[in-house]
């Protein structure tokens, strides 16, 4: 007997000893055991969120899980999941365009009692990611998300290129100016022109990378790039979805047919289902003089020991004859309404909201929208992006947001495709097209379509 | 542990006390059970599963394919929309386009693949030295998944640092890279036919090889004695007695390509343009890409009973073959 109770005494003190140490090494999260997962694109900045996100486990002892998606299967994936009704993500970081549908089928939680409560403004976001990623219906006070990753197209050059001066004296001879990023899609044009089949240090260059994806946004959201510049539209901004006229204008039709011509004149030969990846391999390995990208890619590319640092470039996407516009990318935090977690996804917002943690998502490679980080005057020179991220920021335009924008989307990719990379009828035939598309998708969700 | 004690007390007592007249029990019952029975008791835990993943879905498709269902958009409300979503497929230009583009795939491939598959097998019909080697090396491809062959032939295939292309360079004088097999329109469609034989025309040879095997050899040796050439045996016995496996091998490889999905969206996502967007790409990008329910689902029956009826069609053509 008294054997035995040795054995107990022994055996209570090993498990009060478990628990100190499982509490010094686990934080308060190992004692709650609460988990929330959070579901988003399996790239760059994701990596970033992780090491962001372990200081919100610190304070609050939740455990973080992730659920990373490539970004070609990212779409599909998470609105399979939440149009089924999963509780696989407690927060999402949905892509601007899913706003309409989720906020109509009530699938993040509406986050405006939550934002008064805990005075969280969206005044003190920037206003292009307010409309972006938070608001639907688009420019009214209803918040469905906080804008959590800011992103825009933009371009990166290799400057080192640029900066030769037997480049730079062949370029002047053949074009009577100086080499420098372009302002415009002409300049851009003629520079890609010039590297294309060129030969740098014994290796044939090509002139521009630019996105031609065919599965999910690739070339939608690369020749919106052009298009907007050119005079497109998605409607009249006096009669919603009137898109006779102004989607396929003649204006934007000459848009597409830029955006053809840059690919034939100007890209690598087999660039013909490229996207985000295969426009990073092409740069990185020292085969593109201008890249197309997200400028969430850039923080990791400036690293890059072969073509970052000095060697690597950024500018804005340049100006059309119509304006002076860029695709918006990046995405909101939301939380799931199906979650069992809701409160402490709310408690991961409240956290994330903050200037401090902010700063240090900038900092660690993610993109903050809040305008104390980003109008700081030492934002410009705290990355060399950070300039013309800011710029871009100023000029961005987004896709459709309806809850019908996938049909939208892949209306517009078979007939963007199917004129730039399968050579199919004309520019004007591919733009009448869509319109006729994207009229009975609107007719399909009750929605009233002028045809002038 | 007296709590335990309770609980486990009267399960003792029916243990002891109860269990051998029950088992007696159940053993007559087992023994006055009909074979009908037993046989029924075998054959429901499938009958389950398979009303519960086939058939029940099947239906709830039907009762889909006449509504207006859009899970996007799934607070609008639900319509029954009769035929309209029919009605709207069989007059939409793009799915015939897509149908005539399967179709020109499932009949190249297949043609393809049993000319190949047949080749191999009266090669590896003969004994040689390394025979063992060399059928299992021909056999690998088709133990790949779709995906790793679609992502590795997309590698092979570059323009710029694939092999293939360095290949055909090395044959033409064609600069490698002038041309994208995948990214071309001219191209792509053989692409893919391409693709596919390299990976199943061994599945067409298994079969053949069977079918080449079941013939007796006494044949051939009463076709020696008639002085009968190669080329005659060939004609007269292989190709005749071998027919019912070609065509089986022919039905498998058409119901198969017909739904060919995965290896053709990673070559090309259908691309460039639509030129290789078979209609299961179509209907994969109207269900889970569009959400576009109902129209999908009246797209699935649409095809299931095309390939049902035609599939119905080739296994009685088949069988009249075989009785002759």
């Amino acid at each position: 007997m008294r054997r035995l109770g040795w054995l107990r005494s022994t055996a209570a003190s090993a498990v009060v000893a478990a628990a100190a140490l499982g509490g010094l090494g686990g934080g308060q999260a190992a004692a709650q055991g609460k988990q929330l997962t959070l579901c988003w694109a399996a790239w760059d900045p994701a990596n970033a969120l992780v090491e962001l996100g372990k200081d919100f486990t610190k304070q609050s002892g939740i455990e973080m899980k992730y659920e990373f998606v490539p970004w070609t299967s990212y779409a599909d994936r998470f609105l399979n999941e939440l149009n089924s009704h999963g509780k696989l993500c407690d927060l999402i970081i949905g892509d601007s365009q899913w706003i309409g549908g989720a906020a109509e089928n009530k699938w993040y939680v509406k986050l405006n009692d939550f934002f008064d409560k805990e005075k969280i403004s969206m005044d003190d976001f920037v206003p292009a990611t307010v409309v972006g990623y938070s608001q639907w219906p688009k420019n009214t006070p209803n918040y469905w998300a906080l804008p959590a990753m800011a992103d825009a197209v933009g371009w990166t050059y290799r400057k080192d290129w640029f900066a030769r001066p037997e480049i730079q004296s062949a370029f002047k001879a053949k074009y009577g100016r100086d080499l420098a990023p372009p302002k415009t899609y002409d300049e851009l044009k003629q520079i890609g022109e010039f590297f294309q089949g060129h030969e740098i240090d014994g290796k044939k260059v090509y002139g521009a990378y630019i996105f031609t994806e065919r599965g999910s946004e690739g070339i939608t959201m690369g020749v919106t790039n052009v298009l907007y510049n050119y005079g497109f539209a998605y409607d009249n901004p006096k009669k919603p979805y009137q898109m006779q006229g102004i989607v396929n204008s003649a204006d934007a039709a000459k848009g597409l047919e830029f955006y053809k011509e840059l690919y034939k004149c100007c890209t690598a030969p087999g660039m013909t289902n490229a996207y985000m990846q295969e426009g990073l391999d092409a740069f990185k390995s020292g085969q593109v003089a201008m890249q197309m990208n997200w400028f969430a890619f850039f923080p990791g590319l400036y690293k890059d020991p072969n073509v970052g640092g000095d060697k690597i470039g950024f500018f804005v996407n340049p100006a059309g004859p119509k304006g002076h516009f860029t695709q918006l990318g990046g995405q909101g935090i939301s939380v799931v309404a199906t979650s069992d977690h809701k409160d402490d996804a709310l408690a991961y917002i409240k956290w994330f909201a903050q200037p401090a943690v902010q700063q240090k998502w900038w900092q660690i490679g993610g993109y903050s929208a809040l305008k104390a980080v980003v109008d700081a005057p030492d934002f410009p020179k705290s990355a060399a992006f950070a300039p013309q991220f800011l710029e871009s920021m100023g000029i961005v335009k987004d896709f459709w947001a309806e809850p019908s924008y996938a049909q939208l989307l892949l209306d517009m990719q078979k007939r963007v495709h199917d004129y730039v990379v399968a050579d199919k009828g004309t520019a004007q035939q591919a733009l009448d097209l869509l319109v006729k598309d994207w009229t009975k998708v609107f007719k399909e969700q009750g929605k009233e379509v002028a045809s002038q | 542990m007296d709590t335990m004690t309770t609980i486990l007390q009267p399960d003792h007592a029916t243990i002891r006390g109860v269990s051998k007249p029950a088992k007696s029990r159940a053993a007559r019952r087992v023994h006055g059970l009909s074979d009908r029975t037993i046989a029924w008791l075998f054959v429901a835990p499938t009958i389950a599963l398979l009303l519960a993943i086939n058939i029940f879905p099947l239906i709830w498709m039907i009762r889909l394919s006449f509504t207006n269902l859009n899970l996007s958009m799934s607070y609008l409300p639900l319509r029954f929309v009769g035929l309209d979503n029919f009605r709207d497929i069989l007059s939409d230009e793009d799915v015939w386009f897509r149908l005539q583009t399967t179709a020109q795939f499932v009949i190249s491939s297949v043609a393809l693949q049993v000319v190949v598959g047949f080749g191999l097998a009266l090669l590896i019909n003969r004994q040689f030295r390394g025979h063992s080697f060399w059928t299992t090396i021909i056999l690998l491809p088709m133990m790949l998944s779709p995906a790793v062959v679609g992502n590795f032939w997309t590698l092979l295939l570059q323009p710029q640092i694939g092999p293939f292309n360095y290949l055909i360079s090395l044959f033409t004088g064609v600069p490698p890279s002038s041309f994208s097999m995948t990214g071309q329109v001219s191209l792509a469609p053989w692409t893919i036919v391409l693709v596919d034989t390299w990976m199943w025309a061994p599945y067409v040879m298994l079969i053949c090889l069977a079918g080449l095997r079941s013939i007796p050899d006494y044949i051939y040796e009463a076709a020696e004695v008639d002085r009968a050439s190669a080329w005659r045996q060939f004609w007269s016995i292989t190709l005749p007695m071998t027919v019912p496996f070609l065509m089986l091998a022919v039905l498998f490889r058409a119901i198969e390509n017909f739904k060919m999905f995965d290896m053709v969206n990673l070559l090309t996502s259908g691309g460039p343009g639509s030129t290789t967007e078979l209609v299961s790409i179509s209907l994969k990008r109207a269900a889970f890409e569009k959400w576009r329910t109902g129209y999908s689902s009246a797209l699935a029956i649409i095809l299931f009973v095309t390939v049902f009826g035609a599939a119905n069609i080739y296994v009685k053509t088949l069988n009249k073959v075989k009785q002759r």
